[in-house]
């Protein structure tokens, strides 16, 4: 049996689209096409600033995922070396030790070019699949490197930060395709 | 669907540099990550002034997200309120009139104890808390336990004081900026607490889990006297935390120890106190034993370690 797609559903009411009438003589806001995706992750990485006061690892890496979708889907929108500056800004909220982020989000920008390069087809299921990987990987691996910082093993507890986390994935692309649509609405009259 | 193929450079000589340009920083910059990784686990303090200036961005937004967070929880409990008013009321009418004999009895025990602490000579130092603020930030998705504190050096919050909420012990302060403060909190495993056993004295401590949960270990070894619901509060040994502040109710015994829950949940507060650090003397005397005795191997048990 196939995987359910998200495309299966039924589109938005309202199209981003449709909020820009005029389409000739008009391209997109060079701001928006090239910050929208910068900010996006950089938003996401102040969702620590929610209501939520967690007591235990329970929230998805949310701008972890922004910055995997946005890779995903605009393979070269990101620079290679985007890891450095976004992981940076994550580290500074997420209360990993400083350089934490920087370390896995530019190991996960190479490993995503070494991945593009060996894979010439691309689909829903198989970028599911290594945006799963990547994502197992980069808990386990922050949760080792926050247990050095802690100077204590820590237990394994991200179990069902985990399963939420590879389940919401496809969500998160499907937010992702709905915000690059938003990216390129031609606002600028040429 | 095939690969997007508009990494090619072609021919053109700047697309070639800049593509390598683009390798050359990815590498160097999971390079300097690792160094930065290693800075900020061999000295936990280092990066602490850019994560406060940081925070102090946030604020707002976090201030707004603790207000909605009351009222949320407000909203919830008014209707939840509505649907069991009934049965509600009758069981607070035989409440009430329990509490009520407890509370005399509670009143006589008090004036007795007032009059023996005077007899013996103990002065009871009026604890006055530092400050009181919101939770306004956590990091839900790491493992390590931290929050942010809507209050900062400005109000007299310094490192090392603990918090509390009505219901409990929430952490300990170990980073200040000028208006916002972060809080290492008690399920966080570098976080041991000194408690004892409100029943009996019996002396533990507790140490996070980071699952939500705490571990509750016991001083000495033999059989377990643990026992489902028993409650631990601070014991003031250490001189951080100021003794009979609620910590753990255990919820499964161990052969060697226990788990517990929390007395309160960071999850559940309104706004929490800062107190001034118990026996600020006992806790410096500490630290400089512990430096004279170069880095523990563990965490020390009064948490003087940051």
């Amino acid at each position: 049996m196939p995987f359910p797609r998200l495309a299966d559903l039924q589109s938005l009411p309202i199209r981003p689209e449709d909020i820009v009438p005029q389409r000739i003589n008009r391209a997109p806001s060079p701001l928006l096409a090239s910050g929208l995706p910068w900010l996006s992750v950089m938003v996401t990485s102040l969702a620590a600033f929610s209501p939520v006061i967690a007591s235990a690892p329970v929230v998805p890496p949310l701008a972890f995922m922004v910055f995997l979708s946005w890779r995903m889907l605009r393979p070269s929108l990101l620079p290679l070396w985007a890891g450095l500056p976004l992981g940076a800004f994550d580290d500074l909220y997420s209360g990993q030790p400083f350089g934490s982020g920087v370390v896995l989000w530019s190991a996960a920008m190479l490993a995503m070019d070494a991945i593009d390069n060996r894979i010439l087809w691309r689909s829903f299921e198989q970028d599911w699949a290594v945006a799963s990987l990547l994502m197992t990987l980069y808990l386990v691996l922050a949760a080792a490197i926050a247990g050095l910082a802690a100077g204590y093993p820590l237990p394994l507890v991200i179990g069902p930060q985990l399963l939420v986390t590879l389940a919401l994935y496809p969500l998160v692309t499907r937010a992702i395709a709905l915000l690059d649509r938003i990216r390129l609405l031609p606002l600028r009259s040429v | 669907m095939a690969r997007p193929a508009d990494r090619r450079p072609g021919f053109s000589r700047r697309a070639q540099y800049g593509i390598f340009t683009g390798y050359v920083i990815a590498v160097a910059g999971f390079l300097a990550g690792a160094g930065l990784l290693v800075v900020s686990i061999v000295n936990p303090q280092a990066f602490s002034s850019v994560r406060g200036a940081a925070s102090e961005l946030a604020r707002p937004a976090g201030e707004a997200g603790a207000e909605t967070r009351a009222a949320g929880q407000g909203v919830i409990a008014a209707i939840g309120a509505y649907f069991q008013a009934g049965r509600q009321n009758a069981a607070l009418t035989r409440e009430v009139a329990a509490a009520r004999a407890n509370a005399l009895t509670m009143q006589a025990l008090e004036g007795e104890n007032r009059r023996l602490k005077a007899l013996l000579g103990i002065v009871d130092p009026a604890v006055k808390p530092v400050t009181a603020a919101r939770l306004i930030g956590s990091t839900s998705a790491s493992t390590r336990r931290f929050a942010v504190l809507s209050a900062g050096t400005l109000q007299g919050v310094r490192a090392g004081q603990p918090v509390r909420s009505a219901a409990g012990l929430i952490g300990r302060v170990i980073e200040t900026a000028p208006g916002t403060a972060r809080v290492l909190l008690v399920t966080d495993p570098e976080n041991v607490v000194p408690v004892r056993r409100v029943r009996d004295g019996l002396p533990a401590f507790v140490e996070g889990k980071s699952d939500g949960r705490i571990a509750i270990r016991l001083l000495n070894m033999g059989v377990n006297p643990l026992k489902m619901g028993d409650v631990f509060v601070t014991s003031g040994s250490g001189g951080l935390y100021p003794p009979g502040i609620p910590v753990a109710v255990v919820t499964q015994v161990l052969h060697d120890g226990g788990t517990g829950h929390l007395a309160s949940d960071p999850a559940e507060v309104d706004f929490v106190l800062v107190l001034p650090v118990f026996q600020p003397a006992a806790v410096a005397a500490l630290g400089a034993s512990q430096q004279a005795a170069g880095p523990a191997p563990e965490p020390s048990e009064a948490g003087g370690s940051n």
